[in-house]
């Protein structure tokens, strides 16, 4: 540890200071009780929401630190801002928090909050899975954060091609922390998936058909369906380079009858599929916003289910067109190119019903909806450009430049990240009782997107003009140097609206309006029939569903969501908050770290405490309450709606 | 709302007094409908095992092939066991259907022992392979072997485990609809683990004697 530099020493002070910091507040303010009760054991779908979206947020902090120290480093040529050994783990670790611990999170985190009180039912199928779920996520990061302090990060690029991460040219703990975290962190997500398609066919309020679902709700119920197939995938990569590393295995090594492009098919069979995992639900979000702000139903509702399903089927029959280079013949090439191309039509299918629920609509350009518009010209750039690469010969040029590093900035930012935006503004209301302020939202946007512009699309140039990714420096006649510093400029722009963002939240929460109506936005589903934030039961009636746009339909009926009057509530059947699933995830750590570091004992004593923790909760019988009826009445009350 | 286990939270789906006691309440459908799906999480994770280890069969690097080191005993008695297990974990079920728990209890501890026997004989072929040699690092079909074979036998143990914890919860509490729920789940569990199996027995160890 002494002789890593002055960078870790820093973060090692920072982290320690950090964490003194955390637990001198909670213990001064005597907070312990409150946090434990309130947050660690819930099992409530919206807590539990929350808790990914602040997680999410903190790591979009770090990955977009990451981000800007690789600009910083490549801004001018020959510089030597950083090592090379921590570039290369810099990168790594962006890529790899941006996708799994920051996009799959935060959508997931929307998956709790928007989709149980969508279709009018009280919690998820499972609720004391998805606490587990959230704990497994919320652990795995924090070991991949430690990567950088302990050890070394990992630095074989967020895919991990083999042979370079055996052991053999990639020692140290590094690549194992990769491998244990995502292997953690992907077995939470395939509950989530499972609990999702169940909470999606089961759980809905009556008259909700497959139909009449809301169209984010209809995006996490096919995303839920790609998770389930695409994740053990992972699951499998993961665990053989594991085995090959820690044990001396020979699945991917180049000696020993080992073969290296059986992790690269496995990886994209399960990566392919994980592009449109963390799409479709902004496509969801970006759906309801139109909907909402354009004061219109959604155009084509069938159509867009329609295509969901064609892009989920055909997400898994693309994947080799990530290594159309790695010389598999002009007729698998020209299968996936061709299979690939197709995703655009449905794509484009939904671009245009967009656009149609736009058209004529009284358009009202809220922040959320500033996100949702400003979507559909920038991922269209990124959708293109995606086409172009499809084009097996024409790969050849661009394959591992820049102009691919532009193109998937374009899909995952203007899409995914946007849609995230979009769904906080959107959303949150709903969350927490308060408004996000507009003004601040606007500058948030505006600074964002040319920020965004600015670093990204000088890209497709740099692409073109022979850059290519991972490079930690360049010379300087090769004319890259004005437009890498032109992209770090756009970068610091787009840090500075993360900044209005985060001003937002604290500047709301302290002056924020207060949303008491429950419906701030006008909307049209049943989320918004209830008080923001929603009672932990969240309906005290389960509302009875006559068509789309449940609450629409019900606002222009003049019903209300409890029903007429008079009639007595029912105690509703709730599960328990529970401690177990934190404490799970803590032996699940223990566990991870000790594969991490080959340390057995430690491996041994984090599986069996999964294990007896496992089979205390086979043993407990007693994991539920029901709420009273004099309760419920009286937060309905509270709330005006008796 | 008398019985605790009617509503699942939000509970509007009427229950069915007609259909098997497993299937009595709303929440107890709806966790084997979710136990289905995981199962189908794990047939794609049986299935990527297989494509590396067909893809590995030949990998052999000078070491020993499929053909000189399966023994024809020993796998034909682990299938012997496993395939007779499932029949006696389904007796176990047939019998919570007629209400006779100590019948149930009874095939499952025969269940459980036919898995241990799997087991004892899988884990006697795997040290004797790599006592002779035929280790896990000696060649990427070896690697492919021990981790497809060896994740069925880590799941067998599983549900070993978890029989086991299932016959002392029916002991004290007699087949209710809870734990007539968590029983069938496991012999969904169990007989999944055979289906897979069958696959192992025809792609390994027919297919490696042969080929």
């Amino acid at each position: 540890m002494l002789d890593e530099g002055p960078m870790i020493w820093t973060s090692d002070v920072l982290i320690v200071l950090a964490t003194i910091g955390i637990i001198a507040v909670l213990s001064y303010f005597k907070l312990w009780k409150w946090l434990w009760d309130n947050w660690l054991t819930t099992v409530d779908h919206k807590k539990i929401g929350i808790m990914y979206l602040i997680a999410a947020i903190l790591m979009l902090f770090r990955g977009g630190v990451d981000g800007l120290l690789m600009r910083a480093q490549l801004s001018w040529p020959g510089l030597h801002i950083l090592n090379a050994d921590h570039y290369d783990q810099i990168f790594t670790t962006h890529g790899t928090i941006m996708i799994l611990f920051m996009a799959m999170p935060a959508l997931i985190g929307f998956f709790n909050v928007a989709v149980p009180l969508q279709i009018g039912c009280r919690d998820v199928a499972f609720p004391y899975l998805n606490a587990i779920s959230f704990w497994l996520f919320f652990v795995a990061a924090m070991l991949f954060n430690l990567s950088f302090v302990v050890g070394g990060s990992p630095d074989g690029g967020w895919t991990s091609y083999t042979p370079y991460v055996e052991t053999m040219f990639d020692p140290g703990p590094g690549e194992n922390y990769f491998l244990v975290a995502l292997q953690i962190t992907g077995i939470g997500t395939i509950a989530t998936g499972v609990n999702f398609l169940l909470t999606i066919l089961r759980m809905r309020a009556p008259g909700m058909t497959l139909m009449r679902m809301p169209m984010f709700t209809w995006s996490v119920f096919i995303t839920s369906v790609i998770i389930v197939f695409a994740f053990p995938v992972l699951t499998v990569a993961l665990a053989l380079l594991l085995i090959d590393r820690d044990f001396g295995a020979h699945f991917f090594t180049v000696t020993a009858g080992g073969m290296p492009m059986q992790y690269v098919n496995l990886f994209w069979i399960w990566g392919h599929p994980e592009v449109y995992i963390v799409i479709l639900p902004a496509f969801g979000i970006f759906s309801e916003v139109f909907s909402t702000f354009a004061r219109k139903r959604l155009f084509g509702y069938s159509a867009m289910v329609v295509s969901m399903v064609s892009i989920a089927i055909l997400s898994f029959v693309v994947w080799v067109h990530h290594f159309f280079t790695m010389g598999a013949g002009p007729g698998v090439n020209s299968f996936f190119g061709v299979s690939t191309m197709a995703i655009a039509v449905p794509t484009g299918v939904k671009l245009f019903n967009w656009l149609f629920t736009m058209h004529k609509g009284r358009i009202e350009y809220t922040s959320a909806m500033l996100w949702a518009v400003g979507f559909i010209p920038n991922f269209l750039i990124g959708g293109l450009t995606g086409v172009m690469l499809a084009v097996p010969p024409a790969d050849y040029q661009y394959h591992n430049s820049y102009f691919l590093v532009a193109h998937f900035h374009y899909v995952l930012i203007a899409g995914t990240v946007f849609g995230v935006f979009a769904a906080l503004y959107y959303w949150w209301p709903k969350m927490f009782g308060v408004l996000l302020n507009e003004r601040l939202g606007r500058w948030h946007f505006w600074t964002f997107m040319i920020g965004f512009n600015i670093c990204f699309f000088p890209m497709f140039f740099l692409g073109f003009m022979g850059m290519t990714r991972r490079v930690y420096t360049y010379q300087a006649g090769y004319g890259w140097g004005v437009i890498n510093l032109i992209e770090t400029f756009g970068a610091l722009l787009m840090g500075v609206g993360f900044l209005f963002f985060v001003y937002n939240i604290l500047w709301s929460a302290r002056f924020g309006e207060r949303d008491t109506t429950g419906d701030p936005w006008d909307a049209r589903t049943l989320e918004w029939a209830t008080t923001s934030p929603a009672p932990h039961y969240n309906f005290a009636r389960i509302p009875e569903v006559k068509g789309r746009d449940a609450w629409w339909l019900m606002k222009k009926n003049g019903e209300t969501i409890n029903g007429p009057k008079g009639v007595p509530f029912e105690p509703i059947h709730m599960p328990n908050d529970s401690g177990r699933p934190i404490i799970m995830s803590v032996f699940f750590f223990i566990a991870g770290a000790g594969f991490v570091f080959e340390w057995w004992i430690l491996a041994i004593i984090g599986l069996a405490g999964v294990l007896v923790t496992m089979a205390l909760r086979s043993f407990e019988y007693d994991d539920h309450h029901y709420i009273p009826v004099e309760e419920i009445e009286k937060t309905e009350a509270a709330a005006g709606r008796l | 709302m008398s019985d605790a286990h009617t509503a699942v939270h939000g509970g509007h789906h009427p229950v069915d007094p007609s259909v098997p006691v497993e299937y009595h309440h709303e929440e107890n459908s709806l966790r084997i409908a979710g136990f289905w799906v995981f199962l189908g999480s794990d047939l794609v994770l049986f299935s990527c095992l297989f494509a590396t280890y067909v893809v590995m069969h030949g990998r052999t690097a000078g070491g020993p092939t499929s053909n000189q080191l399966f023994d024809v005993t020993g796998f034909t008695i682990e299938t012997i066991a496993l395939l007779f297990s499932s029949f006696t974990c389904g007796l176990a079920t047939y019998e919570m259907r007629r209400g006779n728990r100590n019948a149930m209890v009874m095939w499952l501890l025969i269940t459980i022992a036919l898995g241990l026997v799997f087991i004892g004989f899988e884990v006697t072929e795997f040290v004797q392979d790599a006592s002779s040699g035929a280790r896990m690092q000696t060649s990427g079909f070896l690697s492919a072997f021990y981790t497809l074979v060896g994740t069925h036998g880590c799941h067998v143990s599983m549900g070993i485990l978890w029989m086991t914890g299932l016959v002392f919860q029916l002991l004290r509490r007699g087949i209710t609809p809870i734990t007539a729920r968590k029983v069938f789940i496991v012999s969904i569990y169990w007989h999944f683990l055979d289906a897979v199996w069958i696959f192992i027995f025809t792609v390994v160890y027919l297919t490696g004697k042969v080929l």
